[in-house]
This record gives C-alpha cells, sequence and structure tokens, in this order.
C-alpha cells in the first residue's frame, strides 16, 4: 500500500512515499515561490528512489493548509489531478498539524508566515490533540492570548516575529510529508473514501467592487 | 502513427479550458467560467480567478472527457497554457498537467497562449498557412504577429502599449452604465447606433507602425459622455457605442493589413475574444477582401479562451517532433513568443 503525501503550504516543499507508515523515501527542499516548479521533479525523485512508478501507488495525500494560497494550490491540484488519473484515493488534512513539534511536555502552538502581519497557527496539546485554531491572526495578538501559560512556538511564523514572542520558546518546524504520510496511513489501510480536498484559505480574495467611474474631464 | 489524441488545460485568466483533439479533429471542449463572480468587480480578480480554477479543474477535466467519449488513458499527450496569463490562474493549470503527464506516463508540453489562439483555428479551417500574420485581441492582449511556425518561430510585430482592446471594451461599457464584460454588450447596442456620429480618436504609437494605444480613445469616450451629462443632456449610448467600436475595429484592421503588406503575408488568423466582435468581423472580411489577403476567423467559441486551442497547439508540437516540456516546466506570467 503505496503512499505519496507532499505539502507546499509553506517555503518548503515536502515530499514523501511510504508504504503503511514506514517511509521509504522522503524530500525537503527550500521552495521560495517555487513549488509549482519543485513539487514534481520531486514527486519524479522520490518514486525514482524507490523505483517504483507512480501507476504502483494506492493513495496520495496532500497538507490542505492554511498556507500562502498560491504554493497551496499546486499541491492540492495536484493531489487531486494524480487521484483522478490514477484512480487512487485522496486524502487530506491540516497542514499545521504536520509541523514536527518539540518536547512532548508541553501544549505547543504551530505558527507559520500567512504574509502581510499575520500567521498562521493552531494549539496543540503535548499529546497532540488540537485545543484551537487553525486560525489567522497577528502575533502580537497571539502573544497576548498565549501569554498566561506560555506553550511552545513552533514554525517559521514563530521563528519570524521572535520579538514579538520574547519570553517565549521558539523552535524551527516546518510540515513533513512523512508524518503526513503517517497519519492517513489507517484511512489508506481501510481504503476510506476520498475526501474533498478543500484548501484552508481562512482568508477572502482582496478584491472591493469599483465605486462609480471617475471623472476624466479636466477642473 | 495514428492521429495523436492531445489533452489541452488553460487556465491563463478566467476561464478554465480543456479541450481534446485528435488530429484536427475537436472532439471536446469543456469550459468552466468564473466570469460572473468577477462582473461586480467590474474586471478578473486574480484571486478569485485562481481559487475557481482549483474547484473546477478536475470536474472540467471529466467533462471533456465525457463529450470526447474517451478514457484518460487513452490520450497521448498533455499540453498546457504556461504563459502569458496570471500566474496564480496558469499555476493551477500548469500543476495539473503535470500530475496528469506524470500519472499517465505521457509527454506533457507547455505551450503559449497567444500561439495556441493561432492554432485553434487549423481545427475550423484545416492547416494553418505559414507564414500568416496574426491579430489577437482580448481583454488581455493586443498583438500583431508575424508566424513563420506556430509550433516555434512567431515573432510579434506589434501589440498595445496600454489598454488592451477588450480592456477598453470594458472601460467604455462602464462609462456607458452597460455591464462587465463590455465587449458583447457594446456590441449589441452598437447594432442601433450611427457609427459616423461621432468621430473618436484612432490613436498612433509614434514609430511603431503595428503598435496599439486605446487609452486616449477610452479618455475620449468618457470625456464625450460627461460633457453631455453635465449639460444634462440625453447620452445617445447606441450612437457612442458605435462610433467607439468603430474607432477600435478601423485601427484594428488597418494595422493588420497593413502588417500582411508590409510583410509580403497574404493569410491573416484572427483570434481572441474581441475576434467574436461582429463589427470587426465584417470590417475585417470587408478590408482583406480589397487587398487580396485571405481571413481566417475561427468561429466565436474557439476565439476565446479555450482549452482546445491549446490541445491543438498540442497536437502540431506532436506532429513536428517537438521535445516535450520537463517536469519542471514554469508557469510564466510574461511568457514571450521567442
Amino acid at each position: 500500500m503505496l503512499v505519496l503525501a507532499f505539502d507546499t503550504s509553506t517555503p518548503t516543499v515536502s515530499v514523501a512515499l511510504a508504504e503503511d507508515s514506514r517511509v521509504l523515501s522522503e524530500r525537503n527542499v527550500h521552495a521560495a515561490n517555487r513549488h509549482g516548479e519543485l513539487l514534481m521533479p520531486l514527486i519524479d525523485e522520490v518514486l525514482g528512489a524507490v523505483g517504483v512508478t507512480a501507476a504502483d501507488l494506492a493513495a496520495v495525500a496532500v497538507g490542505l493548509g492554511p498556507g500562502p494560497f498560491t504554493g497551496l494550490r499546486v499541491g492540492i491540484v495536484t493531489a487531486a489531478a494524480l487521484s483522478d488519473a490514477l484512480g487512487v484515493h485522496a486524502y487530506g488534512v491540516c497542514s499545521l498539524g504536520l509541523v514536527v513539534y518539540g518536547d512532548g511536555e508541553r501544549d505547543y502552538v504551530v505558527m507559520t508566515d500567512a504574509r502581510r502581519r499575520r500567521v498562521y497557527w493552531a494549539h496543540y496539546s503535548a499529546t497532540e490533540h488540537l485545543l484551537g485554531g487553525p486560525e489567522l491572526d497577528t502575533p502580537q495578538s497571539l502573544a497576548d492570548r498565549f501569554a498566561v501559560g506560555r506553550p511552545l512556538l513552533v514554525g517559521d511564523g514563530a521563528e519570524l516575529y521572535r520579538d514579538t514572542f520574547a519570553g517565549f520558546e521558539v523552535v524551527a518546524g516546518h510540515p513533513q510529508a512523512s508524518r503526513l504520510a503517517a497519519e492517513v496511513a489507517p484511512r489508506v489501510r481501510r481504503g476510506d473514501p476520498s475526501d474533498a480536498l478543500e484548501p484552508l484559505y481562512l482568508r477572502r480574495p482582496d478584491a472591493r467592487p469599483p465605486g462609480p467611474p471617475k471623472s476624466v474631464t479636466p477642473a | 502513427m495514428t492521429e495523436p489524441i492531445v489533452l489541452g488545460i488553460e487556465t491563463s485568466c478566467d476561464e478554465t479550458g480543456v479541450g481534446i483533439v485528435r488530429g484536427r479533429e475537436l472532439l471536446a471542449d469543456a469550459l468552466a467560467s468564473s466570469v460572473e463572480e468577477h462582473a461586480r468587480f467590474g474586471g478578473v480578480v486574480p484571486e478569485v480567478a485562481s481559487r475557481a480554477h482549483l474547484e473546477a479543474m478536475v470536474p472540467t477535466v471529466h467533462r471533456a472527457l465525457d463529450q470526447a467519449q474517451l478514457r484518460i488513458s487513452d490520450i497521448d499527450a498533455i499540453a498546457v497554457t504556461a504563459g502569458p496569463g496570471l500566474a496564480g490562474a496558469l499555476l493551477v493549470g500548469v500543476a495539473a498537467a503535470k500530475a496528469y503527464a506524470l500519472a499517465l506516463g505521457k509527454p506533457l508540453y507547455g505551450v503559449n497562449h497567444l500561439a495556441a489562439h493561432v492554432a485553434v483555428d487549423r481545427l475550423a479551417h484545416g492547416d494553418l498557412p505559414e507564414p500568416c500574420v496574426a491579430m489577437l485581441v482580448s481583454g488581455g492582449h493586443s498583438s500583431l504577429l508575424l508566424v513563420p511556425d506556430v509550433t516555434g518561430a512567431v515573432h510579434p510585430l506589434g501589440q498595445t502599449i496600454d489598454d488592451a482592446a477588450g480592456e477598453a471594451f470594458d472601460k467604455v461599457a462602464r462609462v456607458l452604465g452597460l455591464p462587465f464584460p463590455g465587449g458583447p454588450h457594446i456590441d449589441r447596442v452598437s447594432a442601433d447606433g450611427d457609427a459616423t456620429s461621432i468621430d473618436f480618436p484612432r490613436g498612433v504609437v509614434r514609430d511603431a507602425p503595428y503598435s496599439f494605444t486605446f487609452s486616449g480613445l477610452k479618455t475620449a469616450v468618457a470625456r464625450w459622455v460627461e460633457a453631455r451629462q453635465r449639460n444634462g443632456e440625453t447620452v445617445p449610448l447606441a450612437d457612442v457605442a458605435a462610433s467607439f467600436q468603430e474607432a477600435v475595429v478601423d485601427v484594428l484592421t488597418r494595422r493588420a493589413v497593413l502588417a500582411c503588406r508590409d510583410h509580403g503575408v497574404d493569410h491573416l488568423v484572427i483570434g481572441g475574444g474581441v475576434a467574436a466582435n461582429s463589427r470587426l468581423r465584417a470590417v475585417a472580411t470587408e478590408r482583406c477582401e480589397a487587398a487580396s489577403i485571405a481571413l481566417r476567423m475561427p468561429p466565436p467559441r474557439l476565439c476565446t479562451d479555450n482549452g482546445a486551442m491549446v490541445a491543438a497547439l498540442g497536437v502540431l508540437l506532436v506532429e513536428r517532433g517537438v521535445d516535450p516540456s520537463p517536469l519542471d516546466l514554469p508557469a510564466d506570467p510574461a511568457l514571450s513568443l521567442t
């Protein structure tokens, strides 16, 4: 039961091939804004590393974000098209839960960069149960919100605003496809039906209906 | 070899198009448009378009396969618009095309949107005469191209230096209180107007005989309308629309004929959304006849953005043995023709 898993919700493109929850091959590459160029060669690479082709896959899995929209859509449409062309199930999960966290003793908040001075975040217990989120907020409002309790902060969203999170322990981390593969393994085994693969945008498109046409007559 | 069957994907603007072509035969042309979502914004909102592409992508592939009565495994190659166009919108189609190509083990061809607008005429009127001159006029483009080989050598002769022709239609429609997109509405309203009633300016670009400028024309129309409104006069909608349309059509057809003459080419292909305009079709027919130029215009359905045009160009690339694109093919919003 080979599963191809990938996530494009952050500047790191993560791709893994797993047999049940055993990872056979994984790549994590910093993409900046080149998710579209990097993803498919990386998929080709992890398949090639194990000596299989796409036709051998039993399922695909993808991180649904939240994350910057353009990169996020690359992963999701790729999963949708692979699933369609191969006739295999496709599963999607929240990307924030794929960030490998810190110490297993404290609860933690995963934060990724949402640009424009916002972060996407989700709050998890030490045993990885979702306590809050995923949501979109300013770093300051999150620093205030978590001032009591001071959970561990994980991810580039927290690293980017270290000054705002002074007094918090901040560690690096990004969504990892190997974790995604492990997470969906039971569903692959059961042959659960596909998910709808709807991106977690958490933001409306920036657009406002225009006012009346401006006058062009010189005053 | 039997004729190749190519699936073409187009997502450069607000239409999710998937076409399937076998040789010169159009087997399917499925389209999902987000134009209604953009109408209230008075123009295409890139993020709205990109979201719509993601939702529509796989369902539109299915509709195309259903129309063609084929299975995805019957497809010999995947072609996709790599640019020019809206970055986020292009990327949805390019990523999907790569996934289909990899999954099926079939070659991937990234194509130029403008070249595809030219190549699509092959489906309507048979093999393209090469060289030909092509004029592409839409909401995003206004270009004159010299086309010695539509799969390779396409040379831009001129383009708009400001608004695209279709954009001018949209902006003037707004001034006249007509809905977006403006082209079809202006065309319709103009039918009852006198195109000679107002002499709107024909913009000329200095030292660029095949280039266009529509920004001044749009402003001239707005000024003319505002002057009437200020004096409390009724604006003769049909006359304004018809006179504006005449100015655009006059400039477009004049330059296209000039480009053919100057380059000794006797075939003109007109494509793009504005090529659906009835007055442009009529005047182009008239002037080409007078100049002994063979005019080819795809039917209006194939003039606007669609997947069939991408598939049509894809078939030519396969037939001519052009190398497929690599899996790291980028979506290039500013993709040039050469």
